[in-house]
């Protein structure tokens, strides 16, 4: 205790026993169980809110808004811990969405020779439209793959390039990509042109859940998309509080020291970007099932910034601050309330967190919790950890 | 037997030519220093060595291998280790977890394996916080281990870095001026430290200004001037060399050379 001589520090006792409780003592492991069982609690306890207020039809922006809120996550993963920006999610969105809608909508039937053995593989589906024309097209699940295939196949088209070197050149290089994917989906006749495309099927994952936005079938679409939010929110907690996720931490404070350290840096922020980039076009094929169809807006340069504004303002590297901030605005610009001024509030929303509170706003308001002696958080001394 | 060895290395920035054609070896199990006026190409010279800056020219033998051209992450993972001339930790996160990030040369869990807590990531994340506070404990900084990196002093920011440093398991450790910035007891504990460092087997390249301390500790010293090695030697030798102590009492080498 040299030359700290702050009183705070002066317990040497309990300096100790905290870096035992990550270790993975009983007390640590309760701790971060918190914000998961918070979540497995409030997630029926709004269920019950609306439908004791009859509102039980909020649950499809609800599911909406969960969808949205994984690719936010997964940007806040990059952005708050490789140090990196997308500007991009949402074409990855859009190219997971609209793969799937093409391969699940279009009329394959004319490819004769291919389609039998495709059937046969259960690939390839014959089915009735909402017309009850006849049409040959591919199933959900291999679509989702094939959607997989193409996001991660753009991601590594992007990222490889861009993420050798190090500054902002991922951030322009997303921009462009964006635009780019815009205007080729606006610009076909394959994806709809400025209509989109609809009609898309509902996605039967197993007997008994499907994932579709047909009102019989609403509450168990809630639960399913709340839960899938919940697994990416555990799976990438244990992730950034692991070797990997320190890994990239270091990429973020100092790039030439977290080198010198054997990380492979350039390695760590392709596959960070492509993870993100994957649950963001994840989201997007659960999103076209769910809405039966999907829009070019989806791809616009205004939801990638959306999508950066909402993981600012839940404070990027912390996960669960920015997977409920974004499940709430989402909502309530899903449900209307912000009118025209939709984008102008997220434009806005990004201004005042980047000159008020770069750290995102739960940071400020937790530490002004803590002062008043309200609420107790141990890790309060990490930075960056969920 | 030489355990690093460079072969006219060279590098200039634009005009500048921070280092002209330096040949030099670190005999293994050694304490080597790198000394030379502000300017002289030294932290360059740690640069080119350890992958950071790419030479212009000449070869990087470390280990009986050429690394030249080699990423810096790969070089690490050789066994070479480094800490900066400005301690560069990770500050967002806490005085363990940096040193943490020193052991993932000797580890390799992966996103998978993280992200689902697998059995053997477990085990592995354990073996890596108690490796890590055993390099804190050889430093004597163990109690600082869940402070975080940004509120410590400059001279424990310095023994965090070498912990950081040692956590990788080097073969070789580079220091660039780990005594800057110490008060007079911390740089006796640091030149405890080496010693303790080398000991353990670690052969030492040590760049600094602080000459009691080069000449205490090193088993030789080359002198760098304007990027060019001008001697090469034993302590003694080195005090004694004419040209070492022109460079350093005042005169320019070339004026002297000149007139
Ligand atoms: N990235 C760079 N770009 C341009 N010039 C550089 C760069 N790095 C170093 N230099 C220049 O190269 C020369 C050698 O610098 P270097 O930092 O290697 O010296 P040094 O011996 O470490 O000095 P000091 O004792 O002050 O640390 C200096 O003139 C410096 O200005
Ligand atoms: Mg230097």
């Amino acid at each position: 205790m040299k030359r700290l001589s702050t009183g705070i520090w002066a317990d040497k006792g309990g300096i100790r026993s905290s870096v035992e409780d990550e270790g993975g003592t009983i007390a640590g492991r309760l701790r971060g169980l918190v914000p998961v069982i918070g979540f497995a609690m409030a997630v029926p306890l709004l269920h019950l809110v609306l439908r004791v207020a009859g509102t039980e039809y909020c649950l499809t922006q609800l599911t909406m808004a969960a969808y949205y809120a994984i690719v936010v996550t997964g940007l806040g993963l990059l952005m708050g811990y490789a140090g990196q920006v997308s500007l991009g999610h949402g074409a990855f969105f859009a190219l997971g969405g609209y793969t799937t809608a093409v391969l699940t909508t279009h009329d394959f039937s004319k490819w004769k020779a291919a389609t039998g053995w495709l059937q046969e593989a259960h690939i390839m589906v014959a089915r009735q439209d909402l017309y009850g024309n006849q049409l040959v097209t591919v199933t959900p699940w291999a679509a989702f793959f094939a959607a997989m295939a193409v996001a991660m196949i753009a991601g590594c088209l992007i990222g490889y390039p861009a993420l050798r070197l190090r500054g902002h050149y991922l951030a322009m290089a997303t921009l462009g990509f964006g635009l780019i994917v815009a205007k080729l989906l606006v610009g076909s006749n394959l994806t709809g042109a400025a209509d989109g495309l609809n009609g898309v099927p509902e996605w039967i994952l197993m007997p008994g859940l499907v994932v579709s936005g047909k009102v019989p079938v609403r509450v168990q679409n809630y639960y399913l998309a709340c839960g899938l939010l919940l697994v990416v929110l555990v799976l990438l907690r244990n992730t950034v509080q692991s070797r990997v996720g320190r890994a990239l931490k270091s990429i973020h404070d100092g790039e030439k020291a977290a080198n010198s350290m054997g990380i492979n840096t350039a390695a760590y922020k392709l596959k960070v970007f492509l993870l993100s980039a994957a649950l963001a076009a994840a989201a997007g094929v659960f999103f076209t099932h769910y809405t039966a169809g999907i829009g070019p807006s989806e791809a616009g340069a205004l939801k990638s910034l959306r999508y950066v504004a909402l993981a600012a303002a839940g404070g990027m590297s912390n996960l669960w601050g920015v997977a409920i901030v974004s499940l709430a605005l989402n909502y309530f610009s899903l449900r209307g309330w912000f009118g025209t001024y939709d984008n102008a509030v997220f434009g806005a929303l990004l201004i005042l967190i980047i000159s008020l509170a770069p750290a995102g706003p739960l940071q400020p308001a937790a530490a002004w919790l803590r002062r008043r002696g309200w609420w107790r958080n141990a890790q309060s001394s990490h930075h960056g950890t969920p | 037997m030489a355990l690093l060895e460079t072969e006219t290395l060279r590098k200039s920035f634009g005009g500048l030519l921070a280092v002209d054609g330096v040949s030099f070896k670190v005999e293994v199990g050694q304490i080597t220093s790198l000394i030379g006026p502000n300017g002289a190409g030294k932290t360059t010279l740690f640069n080119l060595v350890t992958g950071l800056l790419p030479p212009d020219r000449g070869t990087v033998r470390f280990k009986d291998q050429s690394v030249t051209g080699w990423k810096p992450h790969q070089i690490a993972r050789a066994g070479m280790s480094r800490t900066f001339q400005n301690p560069s930790l990770f500050g967002r996160m806490n005085v363990l977890e940096n040193v943490m990030v020193g052991r993932h040369c000797c580890s390799d869990s992966g996103f998978w394996g993280c992200a689902l807590r697998l059995p053997s990531q477990k085990r592995e994340e354990q073996r890596i916080r108690a490796a890590s506070l055993e390099e804190l404990d050889f430093v004597g900084l163990a109690y600082l281990a869940s402070f975080p990196a940004s509120a410590l002093t400059f001279g424990q920011r310095r023994m965090v870095e070498l912990a950081r440093a040692l956590a990788t398991e080097p073969e070789m450790l580079l220091l660039d001026e780990p005594a800057s910035g110490l008060n007079t007891s911390e740089k006796r504990e640091l030149g405890d430290l080496i010693i303790r460092v080398r000991k353990r087997g670690v052969t030492i390249l040590l760049v600094e200004h602080d000459m009691s301390m080069v000449m205490g500790l090193s088993d030789s010293v080359v002198v760098l001037h304007n990027g060019a090695k001008i001697a090469e030697g034993t302590p003694v030798e080195i005090q004694n060399d004419e040209k070492v102590v022109r460079v350093y009492l005042g005169g320019e080498v070339e004026n002297v050379a000149a007139g």
